[in-house]
């Protein structure tokens, strides 16, 4: 069956889950909720939340030489919240997940599809 | 032969496409297969003429012509592999068409349906729906559909295999959206089918006003969704106003191309037969009761046609269906044509006040908005207003027959000083 990267993005680096706050609250039950039904319906591969973009590391190997580079890759404001690896059959179910997982996240999340499959 | 074969071509292409890409689970393979067999058909059909179900024979011609060619090229055999897997996949019961090379495979409408929505998919852009749909529906090659929209052949070329890169790349599948989906999806068929009608109906650049081989394709077009779809009211809707609006097109422009406004034109020469079928339609559509914006816009050309005079126009009838149209599609552009109808029943300041209350940040690139607040500002007697509202107009304006107008319309100002 096919696979869909689901990811979600923000549009300026975003702190870490401040789990105090009641948006960031609801936003993790809905989320929770989501992922009950993903891993019901047998799509679930994998998803997690990511740290901010912050604590991120850039690694090269070039020739052998491994350099580090600190902060994340993409140089544009736009960062990376989290993501999810899914089965769906065809386009339209990873869109609809796609959707279920939007308004979970309060946010525009993308849907790319996996070489392969 | 009766019917010259670029007619037919034109006629089954679509139908044929639609079954090959079910039966193949490809849409280059179902293209490149449908283009072999109407070769074959060009060659053998002047001798022992025309088959009696010229469809099938295509579709039948193309199948076993692809299946040959995957056979043959071995880096294909995955593809055909992986195709038949994919129908598998897609579709529980065995596909023995694929197979049987005896079998006739005749076009089935509901392929035609699954390639509409296959070409609307909302994953795509606009540009690129538009695109797929006249090429895989429509039968247009690049270079005409190229030509229609003023853009550059590798431009669209490239939009083209963009779309279809697309749709595989993510296994978009080939199916009638479930009834749930349908009414969203069923929309953006019908827009683009009725964006087609309107790029032809006023081109956004270069010199013709009007182009009719977009406007009689989206027309055709229109017409077999409302075969395969009989029960989908806004399918006979759009139908509905694309005829009411194709019957005023013998009116529409001067002999020098430049246009005329729907109360200046001579109804005399409006199609008396698009109108009728148009009526019909529209009434039936009532009779269902289950409006719709096609169904409205259609009701509203209904009215301007019932009119045998500008001045007879029922413009109270209009607002109605304005306001109608607003409550299930409350947008800037139905908020503006509202306004021209209001300022037709209670005159020109009632209409300026109905364009002030809308968002003018939605409207600020469009050019319409600023011509029918120039048209009102001057109706109104603000003739310095008007002549600054017409600039703005002139400056958006993309299409030379409606800038010509436009600049008729501002330099008539000065005539009253």
């Amino acid at each position: 069956m096919p696979q869909y990267l689901i990811s979600v993005w923000h549009d300026d680096d975003y702190s870490d889950l401040d789990f105090s706050d009641p948006d960031t609250q609801r936003m993790a039950t809905q989320v929770g909720a989501f992922n009950e039904t993903l891993q019901q319906a047998g799509a679930w591969v994998f998803g997690c939340g990511l740290r901010s973009a912050s604590s991120a590391t850039v690694v090269r190997a070039d020739d052998g030489d491994v350099t580090m580079t600190d902060g994340p890759y993409a140089e544009t404001k736009e960062q990376m919240g989290g993501f999810w690896i899914i089965e769906a059959a065809d386009l339209d179910a990873a869109l609809d997940w796609a959707g279920k997982a939007a308004a979970a996240c309060e946010g525009p999340v993308e849907v790319r599809p996996a070489e392969g499959g | 032969m009766a019917e010259p074969l670029a007619d037919v071509f034109r006629r089954e292409a679509g139908r044929c496409t639609a079954t090959l890409i079910r039966v193949l689970g490809d849409i280059d393979l179902a293209e490149d297969a449908v283009a072999e067999a109407f070769a074959i058909a060009a060659e053998q059909w002047p001798i022992h003429g025309v088959p009696p179900n010229p469809g099938g024979w295509i579709t039948t011609t193309a199948r076993n012509r692809a299946i040959d060619r995957l056979r043959r090229e071995s880096t294909r055999t995955d593809r055909y592999v992986a195709a038949h897997r994919l129908e598998a996949d897609m579709d529980p019961e065995p596909n023995p068409e694929l197979d049987d090379v005896d079998a006739f495979v005749d076009v089935v409408p509901d392929d035609q349906l699954r390639l509409m929505f296959l070409c609307c998919h909302p994953s795509l852009a606009a540009d690129a729906q538009v695109a797929l749909t006249l090429r895989l529906l429509g039968g247009l090659d690049t270079p005409e559909i190229a030509r229609a929209f003023l853009v550059a052949e590798p431009t669209l070329a490239q939009r083209i295999v963009r779309a279809k890169r697309k749709l595989r790349d993510n296994h978009a599948p080939y199916r009638v959206p479930s009834a749930a989906e349908l009414p969203s999806r069923l929309h953006a068929v019908l827009a683009t089918v009725y964006l087609i009608y309107t790029e032809g109906h006023t081109s956004t650049a270069g010199d013709d006003l009007h182009r009719v081989d977009l406007s009689r394709e989206a027309i055709r077009l229109g017409r077999v969704l409302t075969e395969l779809m009989p029960d989908e009211p806004e399918a006979v809707g759009l139908l509905a106003l694309m005829l009411l609006t194709e019957a005023r097109q013998p009116a529409r422009t001067n002999p020098d191309g430049t246009l005329i406004r729907l109360a200046d034109q001579d109804r005399a020469l409006w199609d008396r037969d698009l109108i009728a079928e148009g009526h019909a339609l529209v009434r039936a559509c009532l009779r269902r009761n289950q409006p719709g914006p096609f169904q409205i816009q259609a009701a509203i050309a209904a009215v301007h046609a019932d009119a045998a005079t500008a001045e007879t126009t029922d413009w109270a009838q209009i607002v109605a269906l304005y306001d109608l149209l607003y409550e299930v599609r409350p947008n800037a552009v139905v908020a503006l044509n509202r306004a021209v109808a209001v300022a037709e029943l209670d005159g020109p300041a009632v209409g300026l006040a109905a364009l002030d209350a809308i968002d003018t940040a939605l409207l600020d690139d469009y050019q319409p908005y600023h011509a029918t607040q120039a048209d009102l500002l001057a109706r109104a007697g603000h003739r310095d207003a008007a002549r600054a509202a017409y600039d703005r107009a002139i400056a958006l304006s993309t299409n030379v027959a409606e800038q010509r107008f436009l600049e008729a319309q501002r330099a008539a100002l000065g005539a009253f000083r």
